[in-house]
């Protein structure tokens, strides 16, 4: 059973090829790690596979139907949601609010009812509200739900970005560099809370990360990109000792 | 249970003060308390309180620049006189008409131009307004550039009042919705909300005919009132004056649309002697709220019922 299969995934800008005959596969409830020296083309992964840009070739199926080129919000509705790099939060909304609005795909009233305050409208409200005010808990923001999103400190940022793309109750959680800016305490403390959710909501967890120890500690399997090709695959241990990744991050040996 | 029946208290509380206001108008009108300038002013009032609430849903909670607002209303003001004095039919239909030819106008222009974004949008959309303006004057069973005279005086208060309630409601109650929240979505951050699930392109429709609609209210209003429409009406400068009132009411505020509107209604009036410094006064208002508040009067923020509980200083 596999959840997710990209099969040669190619995407290019002007002449850099960004991606290149990119194959990789998931299978449900694993937590996978991709990583690479900056510039490989993580980011691009994540952004074909989420429907940002549309590839120039290849297929990427998930549970079984093809949403290459798929419209992001359409990709999202079938259970695939993410987080950004550069922390990308309705900002002059509050954190409640930030958090509703990723449910709105699952809205349980009607646009008419709406207009007319008909009972459904309050009683989804306020089903929406508890849904929401939840993952406000796990994520332990729920004392904050009030603040603007913008004013909240930078860990806690990166906090709601995931609660908030847990609202939209995904099969496949896609973190773009989660502990960027994190001190080693918040890193330990994110790492048990990816564990945590993981485990609650049956997800499968695909992250891009840069702090090695996040990556070795959590991390069933590692992809490991290079110009924008995979150039190894394998368990955390294989990845430590591979050569072609040493020499990827850190230069040939000379000799 | 107990907050439940605070809720009802108090809605039927604001229900009074609504029909409280209406009734106390209606009394001025009929007694005579009221001469006929006052009113224009009125009329002009409530007229711009519907233009700027639904420009606001557009430009302040969508978050589409749109320049074309004085077209969608010709749109509505045509279509009702084409009703009302050419076919005969009551005004009912004139006003159903306006809408819904205001918000098919509001479709068909939104469609290919809300791909564009913040001033190509405002440059597509001032073209739209303007192509809507030429197409009228260039149609003789409206009477081209001479446009229409002699249109029956039907836009009573009651009629007006209510309208001018009913667009206050709707947008109020879309915008605290999950489907306003939708639409602000768009305005934060678009990329973020199509990846979180909401279809942008389908919001930025929706908020685009919902305001072209109550454009078209407007515009049937206003026909029905001032006697005479041209298509020189409904040229760019009233979207500029609309614009101007959103702005000053603070973009994302529909208490700012209105306090603005009411402002800018009194202060059209009372200038009413010296048109000719009347834009300048605009020009410097504006100037003075962006560099004291560029967020406009009221931000984005919305003078509530919270907002008053505060201020009285009472329970909670």
């Amino acid at each position: 059973m596999i959840l997710l299969e990209i099969k040669k995934l190619n995407k290019s800008f002007g002449g850099l090829s960004a991606v290149l005959d990119f194959d990789f596969y998931l299978k449900p409830k694993e937590l996978v790690g991709l990583i690479g020296p900056n510039g490989a083309g993580k980011t691009t992964v994540f952004n074909l596979i989420t429907g940002v840009y549309k590839p120039d070739s290849g297929s990427i199926i998930f549970n079984g139907r093809e949403i290459a080129g798929l419209a992001p919000y359409n990709i999202c509705a079938r259970g695939i949601a993410r987080t950004f790099q550069n922390i990308r939060l309705f900002n002059d909304l509050t954190v409640l609010d930030n958090v509703k609005i990723a449910a709105h795909k699952n809205v349980p009233y009607g646009f008419l009812s709406t207009i007319f305050r008909t009972p459904g409208f309050f009683s989804g409200e306020k089903q929406i509200e508890q849904d929401a005010l939840r993952f406000l808990e796990i994520f332990k923001l729920e004392n904050k739900k009030h603040e603007l999103a913008k004013n909240l400190p930078y860990g806690e940022q990166r906090r709601l970005e995931i609660a908030r793309a847990m609202a939209t109750q995904p099969t496949l959680l896609i973190l773009d560099e989660p502990a960027a800016g994190m001190n080693p305490q918040e890193t330990r403390e994110l790492m048990m809370l990816i564990e945590q959710i993981r485990e609650e909501f049956n997800l499968t967890i695909l992250l891009i990360e840069h702090d090695m120890s996040l990556v070795m500690g959590v991390c069933e399997r590692i992809y490991v990109l290079d110009y924008g090709q995979i150039i190894a695959e394998g368990l955390p241990e294989e990845i430590r000792n591979n050569k072609e990744v040493i020499e990827a991050y850190l230069g040939e040996e000379v000799v | 249970m107990q907050e439940s029946k605070h809720k009802w208290i108090r809605f039927c509380g604001e229900v009074l003060i609504l029909v409280a206001l209406f009734t106390a108008v209606q009394y001025a009108i009929t007694a005579g308390l009221l001469n006929m300038y006052y009113q224009i002013n009125l009329t002009s009032m409530c007229i711009n309180i519907i233009l700027a609430v639904s420009l606001n849903l557009i430009n302040g909670f969508t978050g589409q620049l749109s320049l074309g607002h004085a077209g969608f209303m010709a749109v509505g003001a045509y279509s009702a006189v084409i009703m009302t004095q050419f076919l005969g039919q009551p005004f009912a239909i004139g006003i159903i008409a306006a809408c819904v030819a205001a918000a098919i106008a509001g479709f068909i222009i939104g469609v290919p131009t809300l791909r564009l974004k913040g001033d190509y949008l405002a440059i597509a959309t001032l073209a739209f307004g303007e192509i809507i303006r030429v197409v009228l004057m260039n149609i003789d069973y409206v009477n081209g550039p001479a446009g229409v005279v002699g249109i029956s005086k039907l836009t009573t208060w009651p009629v007006l009042y209510w309208s001018m309630i009913i667009t206050i409601l709707v947008v109020v109650n879309l915008i605290n919705s999950s489907y306003g929240r939708a639409i602000v979505s768009v305005r934060e951050d678009e990329v973020a909300a199509e990846l979180m699930g909401i279809n942008t392109t389908r919001y930025k429709v929706i908020a685009f005919v919902i305001g072209a609609m109550f454009a078209g209210l407007a515009g049937a209003l206003y026909a029905h009132f001032f006697y005479i429409i041209k298509p020189e009406t409904f040229n760019f400068l009233k979207s500029f004056d609309i614009l101007v009132m959103v702005v000053l009411g603070g973009l994302g505020s529909t208490t700012g649309a209105i306090i603005a509107a009411i402002f800018i209604t009194a202060l059209t009036a009372a200038l009413q002697s010296f048109p000719a410094i009347r834009m300048i006064l605009y020009a410097l208002i504006l100037i003075i709220v962006m560099i004291y508040r560029p967020q406009g009067l009221m931000g984005n923020k919305e003078f509530s019922r919270e907002t008053f509980n505060r201020i009285w200083g009472g329970r909670k």
